[in-house]
């Protein structure tokens, strides 16, 4: 059972979801968001104490005007860690998530001992470029974050009515608030010189990636991989981007082989 | 009134099955339909209908930028106003405009800009577009929700860079300069006059009140769909306790096409007209509002972008839609007339950006409905708004006694001089 709360930083209020007992961990959302009935939250929950931030501009944590780029997001989640009152938490971040942990954790190197990226962005491969999602449709989307696009969709839109035009103006809100933030380190190409820092991390990293990711292909885990010194890559089959939907017992595993 | 005759520059030669084949005419339109050596002829004729224009008595000839669009072939407005600022002699250069967040350093805009108000004779209209999504963001990769902060700063160099008159140092967060002293500035003081073209940000409305901005709807759809929209912007200005609420402080774009009779106007324009909203302004919906873009504000107030498709998708438009609904003012003299001052009075405009030129038509037809509404059309309706008539606000100010262009002396030739006279 996840409880809503507050932590104050510098420049913003930041709502965040905690739940669970164990070591504390701390989990940061994709560009998609997340919701209180994450199911990688509730398994993480089992055996973890686990806070997971709303970023600026999701759920109910507000836009944050004056955080525009990598290294204001980056401080923003150790700022977030002094908040919530930890020390050396263990890191997990989906996609975006994990650019902005994998930052985290080449800035401040003695202070990370555990990290989790699963289909982190951050690093741009030329020869396998990532699809533009600032241009996808929402009924195009499914196609690229699920290994089944089908159970996907239903997953994505399950109770939403786009027909009803109230709705529509919402979706439209939310998606202007949460991609709008998401392009400040995604647009318009999701890289912003983290290749060049990640052999500053020291923690133990341990990376996920779901076989069928069509968003960030699994060929982006072992450059990962290569740049971390001694990380482990485990891929996933019959999982896409949205591997923490979709396997979310299998990504906690992984996570929990931390420690 | 002043009547800018405008020209998008549209591709004439994308095929009949256009929109089957490709999923946007912007931004990812396929480089195989350009043909550099067509397009020879293509800006030449269209640079000459901009010519054409002024001999008319526009009060204004007018581009504008895009990029990767087949509808508007103009990348650079600057390059084709120099053009016009030599082989024109009396229209307003109405460059609507320079999208000011994408240049680095954007005094660049500010030096340009000079440079044609000087070539002209002060006969430089400037536009400050933030642009649209598909070019500012999609084409040149400006980060949404950073592009109205970056917008604003370049802004704010812009008009420094005009008019102060002692070099400055500029600590933007976008900007860093040390030494900002443009040089030439330009001769229209304290700088030329500014429109913005909007598409209904109430951020935007609020900008040219407080600037004495001219706020231009460039929209495609028509007079009768803008009512809502420009309502919204004189509300604003009331709202705001603006001085007056002069139509100078408006402009709005109208497709507009004359021919001697109702039919006729059809017989001559239907094809091309339905070349322009049937073909050209097939744009891939995902281009059209990066998230960010737009305010939240903006996106509450339901104004969205008109790049998004209709719910249900587009249907292909007849001329009888388009006409009655306003998208297109077409016929007689006198029907053009009517629906004009409809526009002008509904809406309350004072600019008026005439676009004469539309989709793949010719030149010689372009021509005669440009002749037709000048001659026939306009003169009729200067004195609709008699009260504003003296508003110079908005409106370029040249200087009283210009250079002709091509009229240099004889060479001078020392053999002549060394004869006994």
């Amino acid at each position: 059972m996840m409880t809503l709360k507050t932590a104050q930083t510098r420049h913003a209020d930041v709502r965040y979801l905690e739940g669970g007992s164990g070591e504390p961990l701390v989990f940061l959302h994709g560009a998609g968001g997340m919701t209180p009935e994450d199911p990688l939250l509730a398994a993480l929950a089992k055996t973890h104490h686990v806070f997971a931030p709303y970023l600026p501009g999701y759920g109910e944590t507000e836009d944050c005007p004056d955080l525009r780029d990598m290294l204001d997001y980056t401080l923003l989640g150790w700022d977030l860690v002094k908040a919530f009152g930890l020390t050396d938490p263990i890191l997990v971040g989906h996609s975006m998530g994990g650019m902005i942990a994998a930052e985290m954790a080449a800035i401040a190197p003695n202070d990370l001992s555990r990290l989790a990226l699963i289909a982190p962005a951050g690093l741009w491969l030329e020869d396998h470029p990532i699809p533009d999602m600032f241009i996808l449709m929402p009924y195009e989307m499914p196609a690229y974050l699920f290994h089944d696009p089908e159970a996907g969709s239903k997953l994505m839109t399950s109770g939403l009515d786009m027909d009803d035009p109230k709705f529509l103006q919402n979706y439209l809100v939310r998606n202007a608030r949460q991609l709008g933030m998401a392009g400040k380190l995604l647009f318009p190409i999701p890289e912003r010189g983290l290749a060049q820092r990640l052999y500053r991390i020291q923690a133990r990293t341990v990376i996920v990636w779901g076989a069928s990711d069509r968003l960030i292909p699994p060929i982006y885990g072992p450059a990962f991989e290569a740049g971390i010194g001694g990380a482990q890559l485990i891929t996933v089959p019959e999982a896409g981007h949205m591997v923490i939907l979709e396997k979310p017992e299998v990504v906690a595993q992984a996570v929990a082989s931390l420690g | 009134m002043k009547f800018t005759w405008f020209n998008l520059m549209p591709w004439p030669y994308l095929p009949d099955d256009f929109r089957e084949k490709n999923r946007s005419v912007w931004v990812d339109i396929d480089q195989r339909l350009f043909d550099p050596d067509k397009s020879h002829e293509v800006y030449n004729t269209y640079m000459d209908l901009l010519e054409y224009a002024d001999t008319l008595g526009f009060d204004g000839i007018g581009v504008n930028e895009h990029h990767q669009n087949g509808y508007g072939i103009m990348p650079s407005p600057n390059i084709i106003a120099a053009g016009l600022a030599r082989r024109t002699q009396n229209a307003a250069i109405v460059v609507l405009g320079n999208s000011i967040a994408l240049y680095n350093p954007p005094v660049r805009v500010a030096e340009e800009f000079a440079m044609l108000d000087c070539i002209s004779g002060g006969r430089l209209v400037a536009g400050f577009p933030v642009g649209t999504s598909m070019d500012t963001n999609y084409c040149y990769g400006q980060i949404p929700a950073l592009t109205r902060e970056k917008y604003a700063e370049a802004h704010e160099l812009i008009i420094r860079a005009w008019t102060e008159r002692d070099p400055f140092a500029f600590n933007g967060r976008y900007n860093k300069l040390r030494h900002v002293n443009i040089w030439p500035r330009p001769i229209q003081q304290p700088h030329p006059p500014i429109h913005i073209p909007g598409g209904g940000s109430v951020e935007t409305y609020d900008f040219c009140i407080d600037n004495t901005y001219s706020y231009s709807y460039l929209s495609f759809s028509g007079y009768l769909r803008a009512k809502v929209l420009m309502q919204g912007y004189w509300d604003r200005v009331a709202e705001r306790n603006a001085p007056d609420t002069s139509p100078y402080r408006a402009g709005f774009a109208q497709t507009i096409c004359v021919a001697e009779t109702d039919e006729e106007a059809e017989r001559l324009y239907s094809e091309h007209v339905l070349y322009f909203y049937n073909r050209c302004l097939h744009v891939y919906p995902g281009f059209a509002d990066a998230p960010g873009y737009r305010t939240i504000k903006t996106i509450q107030t339901g104004a969205l972008s008109q790049y998004a498709p209709p719910r249900g998708g587009y249907a292909q438009l007849t001329w009888k839609d388009l006409v009655e609904g306003g998208h297109v003012i077409a016929g007689s003299p006198e029907t053009v007339r009517h629906r004009m001052e409809d526009l002008i009075k509904g809406l309350n405009v004072g600019n008026i950006f005439c676009l004469m030129h539309v989709g793949n038509m010719p030149a010689d037809k372009c021509m005669y409905s440009s002749k037709l509404f000048a001659e026939k059309v306009m003169p009729k309706l200067r004195g609709i708004l008699p009260e504003c008539e003296g508003d110079g606000r908005f409106w370029c100010k040249p200087l009283p006694k210009r250079a002709t262009a091509g009229t240099l002396p004889q060479p001078y030739s020392p053999a002549r001089v060394a004869e006994p006279v």
